[in-house]
């Protein structure tokens, strides 16, 4: 994949951007982020995909659209962050949630909402 | 009056008190809720890639259903009505989508987004009325509740018209209708950890408690939201600190409705 697939995966205009920040400033999982929001935006535009790929923060992005919901210019960062996410885990054997990690995790009260949703984020 | 309804898989199970409660209160304003034939899991999660079709069309076929069957599509859990709401733009705007649904689908007449996607707070206040409700009251709550809302049902805001994305009043303006006292407080939007409590629990135990904190701190009794999710993070997490409700028990409580 080149830099235009990603965009076109991204879907969203990172040329757009104009670096102000609000997007990881805004974040609730900013913390917990070795590459933030503002930084999948602007790394995408400069085509510095590898490094993209390889971050953690794919894992720790909450999808809560904060980000997307605070950005002056109408970038949606999140969707650049689910773009590199789905790119990894589209990779045979690559997925970031597998069937035999839920057992120990559930408990009785666990919503069908809650699967549904990792399963669909974490894997493909 | 009937009106179509998406109930979802976690509302036919693990939050079936949110379902049952739902209806009962609709009930008592004439209101039927009938769900729509069969229904699919709607995936809990808006895919944002523009390749991904096949994971939308559930979310096409429950639309299509109930644009023949009174042309609105009722919804109660916010992950159904994020993904329904947001599928139907798509299906509204985006003509990729759109022909590749259609075609998936073999709809005839073509689906374009007719159906209109409405929550059951926007029900309460738009179709029912708050005044009517507030009327209806037996037992005032007489106590501070917090109104919390999450991300689903507000963002992206362009997209979901909820309420004012960053200070949202539905709520409120329900607790104040059932005679309780909305809290102030600054979290009311945040985001309590969503899915990834499955994968890192102290992630979303972190930001679960620093909205219950955040509510305690202004004076909470009680901590109110309409999301499965939200509701069993917030529970696991701080249940021992605040009470956490759905928002339909406080309605069961003020209209004096048995469970
Ligand atoms: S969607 Fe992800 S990147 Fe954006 S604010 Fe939420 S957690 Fe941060
Ligand atoms: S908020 Fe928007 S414009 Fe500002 S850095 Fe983030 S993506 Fe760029």
């Amino acid at each position: 994949m080149d830099k235009n697939d990603f965009l076109e995966l991204a879907n969203t205009d990172v040329k757009k951007c104009m670096k102000c920040g609000k997007c990881s400033a805004r974040c609730p999982s900013f913390d917990e982020m070795d590459i933030k929001p503002h930084q999948f935006v602007s790394y995408l535009a400069e085509g510095k995909i590898d490094k993209l790929l390889v971050s953690k923060s794919i894992w720790t992005c909450l999808s809560c659209l904060a980000c997307v919901e605070r950005c002056p210019r109408g970038v949606a960062p999140q969707s650049v962050i689910e773009a590199i996410r789905d790119t990894v885990t589209r990779k045979a054997g690559a997925n970031g949630l597998s069937a035999e990690d839920i057992p120990p995790i559930l408990d009785d009260d666990v919503p069908q909402q809650l699967l549904v949703a990792a399963y669909r984020k974490y894997n493909k | 009056m009937q009106i179509c309804y998406y109930p979802g898989c976690t509302l036919k199970s693990k939050a079936v008190d949110l379902d049952i409660q739902a209806r009962k209160i609709a009930e008592k304003f004439g209101i039927e809720m009938v769900d729509i034939d069969k229904w699919q899991c709607c995936g809990a999660e808006y895919p944002t890639a523009p390749n991904e079709t096949a994971t939308k069309l559930s979310a096409v076929r429950a639309l299509n259903y109930a644009k023949s069957h009174g042309g609105k599509l009722l919804t109660l859990c916010s992950a159904c009505h994020n993904v329904l709401k947001r599928v139907n733009e798509d299906m509204r705007t985006n003509e990729k989508t759109i022909m590749k649904a259609n075609i998936y689908l073999e709809l005839n007449p073509e689906y374009r987004g007719e159906t209109e996607v409405i929550h059951y707070l926007e029900m309460l206040k738009n179709i029912v009325g708050f005044d009517k409700i507030k009327s209806m009251v037996v037992k005032p709550l007489n106590r501070k509740v917090a109104a919390y809302y999450g991300c689903l049902l507000l963002r992206p805001s362009n997209v979901m018209k909820f309420d004012n994305p960053e200070n949202p009043t539905i709520l409120e303006d329900l607790i104040v209708a059932l005679g309780g006292t909305p809290v102030k407080y600054s979290h009311k939007n945040e985001c309590c950890g969503a899915y990834v409590s499955i994968k890192s629990p102290d992630l979303a135990k972190k930001k679960s408690q620093s909205i219950t904190d955040d509510a305690k701190a202004f004076g909470a009794d009680e901590l109110i939201t309409a999301c499965p999710l939200c509701y069993y993070n917030l529970k696991k997490n701080c249940g021992e600190n605040l009470k956490i409700s759905y928002f339909t028990a406080l309605m069961m409580e003020a209209l004096g409705i048995d469970g």
